[in-house]
């Protein structure tokens, strides 16, 4: 298999105002057996471009950095294997790869996901016992292992409709971020209390659980089921559950 | 001065963002300095978050004849007793530490059934050593220590490339770095310096590095002049994968033989019976019925009695058998060998193995809980590095430090599995301790001399404005080439000497490159100027390869096909930049072994009646 493909791809910077400018470029290069997008993305820095933007590291679905949405979908350059792409984009038509669109643009490929890093440093991180030698089950630790697997690739805030419709920013913590409170909530060893947050700072009620991140998630993880809606009932029972606000109010936790 | 760059001051400056990078950072801020990480790609993305496999600390969990003593033995003898004999006995006696502590900050690591961290074997150790979370351990050892990092008050430059060390009268005192987005240009100035930039191992054509793995950190403080040892030693991990093509290198974790995995050639041979050294018959099975006996009993999670399958020898063993094979006429497919784990139920493989299967689905079309795969070796790993004091971790240049891959002594001339996540954790801490404490020391930040720091700003412009010249990525991919084909895993004299010219025309050609665009997020631009690194970087190799005139761990010579432990065996190569600007190669020895560490190694390993 030695075809030529032709990708189209942003190119182009934000202007002062930080509204993406650019077009799109067409680039045609050769392709091999067994390649996906980020080496056709290589190919062409290699021959054509060797300015044209883009993120990676492990090259194996590990690190989460080449994020970008192909034929308009969010995927991992690194794991998408061309094959696939061909037998969904129709015949003579470019496949078309621009970058994540809900986050402010760097250049050409690369986003800017500096939001990411503020956001986590506002997380109050884990508190556990000071000894050293813990003891817990490979079940509990299984419940949090899958949230622990989750790479920092942003598709999954990417694709929220909170997010890349609505622009909440500022008021939502997206996707992964559930996945990250729910991961030190379920945490066996934890002991501090973040729903507060989640419900007032975290904003989780703007998530009406459509499942579109888990959807893409190239980690697997069930982001709406396992982890946010776990959250939302537990919010549940901590504000609303007439029981609990009482025993809340008079100290019995 | 034309060109605008911003100054910044802090106590401790940490180069490299990986495992040993954040774990002296969290140090240093804990003494109450002022931290600044820099890191060419974003936080949490370095290439720790690859490691698969574990990390080795002698917990005894799994096995309880386990210890410090038989992990420091275990090391010296996978080094091939080339290693720093003081830093293999901090590391086995503290790696332990540090991996618990890693566990109170919040890592979840797999559990045995009685609640404790769970241990897997690997290559060379001799019992259930590394600590892991299925294939994934890189990942959840970098996202612990990134999350407790940030709330530690350390300032993170990320996206930011270090090209120059500063040096103010003998000692170190800064670092000039560009930012890869906006190419804005700055200059750190530092009472101390923390180089952690992990391995060079981008400078062969098969390798299971990211582009951040081209050896700028080793050039940097070989420009700035500090001594660089073991450089002729690079692992080549036995299994990489082979096919498809555009996945070529891209590791398949020890653990897989860990697990079981069966290595075959074409004509369905077990063929690693027929590779056991001398130096390791004692230990490994030598029948399948053994080894399947080893192999069951750490399924049904028992403490062996059989001796291991040969599957699991060192790595410097396993790669050349595949490749023996290979040149016998016995290869796989695709020119590697077959490694099998699907005879282990799918369940079992999909909670052990996830990665691998995952990456084999998805790349290579192929469901490794079904069918073999194809592996072949790939280059992994650097032992070779900045030569360091065994306890502050000092380099040879006051006030610059090192710590995890770049540095070296702790693997000698082979690494054992493992032993590269607990080598991170346990100097990246005595790292960040000593260059926090030395900085308490300075009074006040040096000054950088001006006319250096416009040299280097001049050169970080320059090929921008070059035209022209070739794409860059041209002549790495060639410089890369000519690395596999005449500094590889099997070496021949004339052929290093080849290399050393190449590398002279390489240099040539680097001059005029002309990657056209902007200083805005410009990879043809940053390749430009990582390439003179790693000619430095392969010259260095080639150069130390050409005069270890035996074979021995890493390091493997068609020319010279066996150990020669009278001469080599007992001593290092160390690589300086003389005030003449040439590459200077000598030999030393690290002072004798203490008597009672001695007791630990293997008497008949240690060729002493040759002296
Ligand atoms: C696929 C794979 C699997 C592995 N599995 C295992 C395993 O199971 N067990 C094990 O023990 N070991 C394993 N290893 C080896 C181990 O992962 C590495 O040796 C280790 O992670 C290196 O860590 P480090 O902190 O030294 O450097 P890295 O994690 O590589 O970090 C280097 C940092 O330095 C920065 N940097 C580099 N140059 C510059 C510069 N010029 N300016 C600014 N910043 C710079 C980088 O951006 C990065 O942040 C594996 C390696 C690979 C490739
Ligand atoms: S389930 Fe919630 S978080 Fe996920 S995409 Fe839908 S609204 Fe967003
Ligand atoms: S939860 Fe999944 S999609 Fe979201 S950042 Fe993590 S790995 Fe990516
Ligand atoms: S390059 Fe690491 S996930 Fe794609």
């Amino acid at each position: 298999m030695t075809d030529d493909v032709t990708f189209r791809v942003f190119r182009g910077e934000p202007d002062e105002e930080g509204v993406p400018t650019g077009e799109m470029v067409d680039y045609t290069v050769e392709m091999d057996e067994g390649m996906v997008v980020l080496d056709v993305i290589h190919r062409i820095q290699a021959e054509h471009a060797p300015d044209l933007s883009c993120r990676w590291n492990c090259k194996a679905g590990k690190c989460g950095s080449c994020s970008a949405e192909v034929n308009g979908k969010s995927r991992l350059m690194c794991m998408t294997r061309m094959e696939d792409i061909m037998e969904e984009t129709p015949e003579n038509t470019p496949v078309v790869v621009k970058p994540m669109q809900a986050f402010p643009l760097t250049k050409d490929l690369v986003s800017d996901v500096q939001w990411a890093y503020d956001l986590n440093k506002t997380i109050p991180p884990l508190k556990g016992p000071d000894e050293m030698d813990w003891k817990f089950d490979q079940i509990e630790a299984d419940r949090v292992q899958e949230f622990r697997s989750c790479i920092e690739c942003m598709l999954c805030v990417n694709t929220c409709h909170v997010m890349r419709e609505h622009q909440l920013f500022d008021e939502f913590a997206g996707p992964r971020f559930f996945v990250r409170l729910a991961n030190l909530e379920m945490h066996p060893m934890d002991e501090e209390n973040r729903l507060e947050m989640i419900k007032d700072d975290y904003g989780i009620g703007y998530c009406n659980i459509t499942r579109c991140c888990t959807d893409v998630c190239p980690a697997g993880i069930n982001i709406t089921d396992n982890a946010i809606i776990p959250l939302k009932e537990r919010l549940v029972t901590e504000y609303y559950d007439p029981i609990a606000m009482i025993a809340k109010k008079i100290g019995l936790r | 001065m034309s060109e605008d760059y911003t100054t910044h001051e802090y106590d401790v400056v940490i180069i490299g963002a990986g495992g040993a990078g954040l774990r002296a950072a969290i140090e240093a801020t804990r003494a109450g300095a002022s931290v600044a990480v820099i890191c060419k790609s974003m936080l949490g993305k370095a290439h720790t978050v690859m490691a698969e496999g574990g990390a080795a600390a002698a917990l005894a969990n799994k096995d309880p004849r386990d210890s410090w003593q038989t992990h420091f033995r275990d090391t010296m003898k996978g080094g091939k007793y080339l290693n720093d004999w003081r830093m293999a006995e901090i590391h086995a006696k503290e790696s332990p530490d540090r991996i618990r502590e890693l566990e109170q900050w919040g890592a979840i690591f797999d559990r045995t059934p009685d609640g404790l961290t769970n241990q897997r074997n690997f290559g060379g150790h001799t019992y259930p050593r590394l600590a892991h979370i299925g294939d994934a351990t890189g990942l959840e050892l970098i996202r612990t220590l990134q999350e407790r990092g940030i709330h530690t008050g350390m300032e993170v430059f990320m996206e930011y490339t270090v090209r120059h060390l500063f040096k103010t009268d003998g000692r170190l005192s800064g670092c000039f770095a560009y930012n890869r987005v906006d190419g804005s240009l700055h200059v750190f100035k530092a009472k101390t310096t923390v180089l952690a930039t992990g391995g060079i191992t981008r400078c062969w054509a098969v390798c299971s590095g990211s582009w951040e793995y081209t050896g700028e950190g080793h050039a940097l403080a070989y420009w700035v002049g500090a001594e660089m040892g073991d450089m002729e030693f690079v692992q080549f991990h036995p299994t990489g994968m082979i096919w498809p093509p555009s996945v070529r290198g891209i590791l398949v974790t020890e653990g897989v033989r860990g697990e079981g995995g069966m290595l075959t050639n074409s004509e369905g041979e077990r063929f690693m019976f027929n590779y056991v050294p001398e130096m390791y018959r004692d230990e490994f099975a030598d029948t399948k019925d053994e080894a399947m006996d080893w192999v069951n009993s750490i399924v049904a999670d028992e403490t062996p009695t059989a001796r291991r399958p040969p599957e699991l020898l060192t790595r410097d063993v396993v790669a050349k058998a595949i490749n023996s094979e290979k040149e016998a006429g016995r290869a796989s497919k695709h020119g590697g060998a077959y490694l099998n784990i699907s005879w282990r139920p799918e369940e079992q493989v999909k909670k052990k193995l996830p990665g691998m299967y995952h990456q084999f689905k998805e790349l290579a079309a192929v469901d490794i809980t079904k069918e073999p795969m194809e592996v072949g070796p790939t280059a992994h790993y650097v032992m070779g590095g900045v030569k360091v004091n065994p306890i502050t971790q000092e380099s040879t240049i006051p006030g610059l430090y090192a710590a995890g891959e770049v540095a070296t002594g702790l693997h000698g001339a082979n690494r054992l599995g493992g032993n590269s996540l607990s080598d991170l954790l346990t100097f990246g801490k005595l790292a960040g301790q000593y260059a926090a404490e030395a900085a308490a020391g300075v009074e006040d930040f040096a000054d950088i001399d001006a006319i250096e720091i416009e040299r280097v700003v001049e050169e970080t412009l320059a090929p921008l404005s070059r035209e022209g010249g070739e794409n860059p990525a041209k002549v790495v991919e060639d410089l890369r080439n000519m690395m596999q084909e005449k500094v590889g895993i099997i070496r021949q004299g004339h052929q290093l000497l080849e290399a050393l010219d190449d590398l002279e025309a390489f240099r040539k050609r680097e001059e005029v490159t002309s990657p056209g665009g902007t200083r805005i997020y410009n990879p043809g631009w940053h390749q430009a100027l990582e390439i003179g690194a790693m000619i430095d970087i392969s010259k260095m190799c080639a150069l130390a390869a050409l005069a270890r005139e035996e074979s021995r761990g890493g390091h493997t010579r068609l020319d010279f096909p066996t150990p020669n432990h009278k001469h080599w065996g007992k001593i290092n190569s160390v690589i300086v930049l003389n005030t003449a600007g040439d590459m200077e190669l000598s030999h030393v020895k690290y002072p004798p072994i203490t008597d009672n560490l001695k007791e630990l190694l293997d008497a008949d390993d240690l060729h002493e009646e040759e002296e």
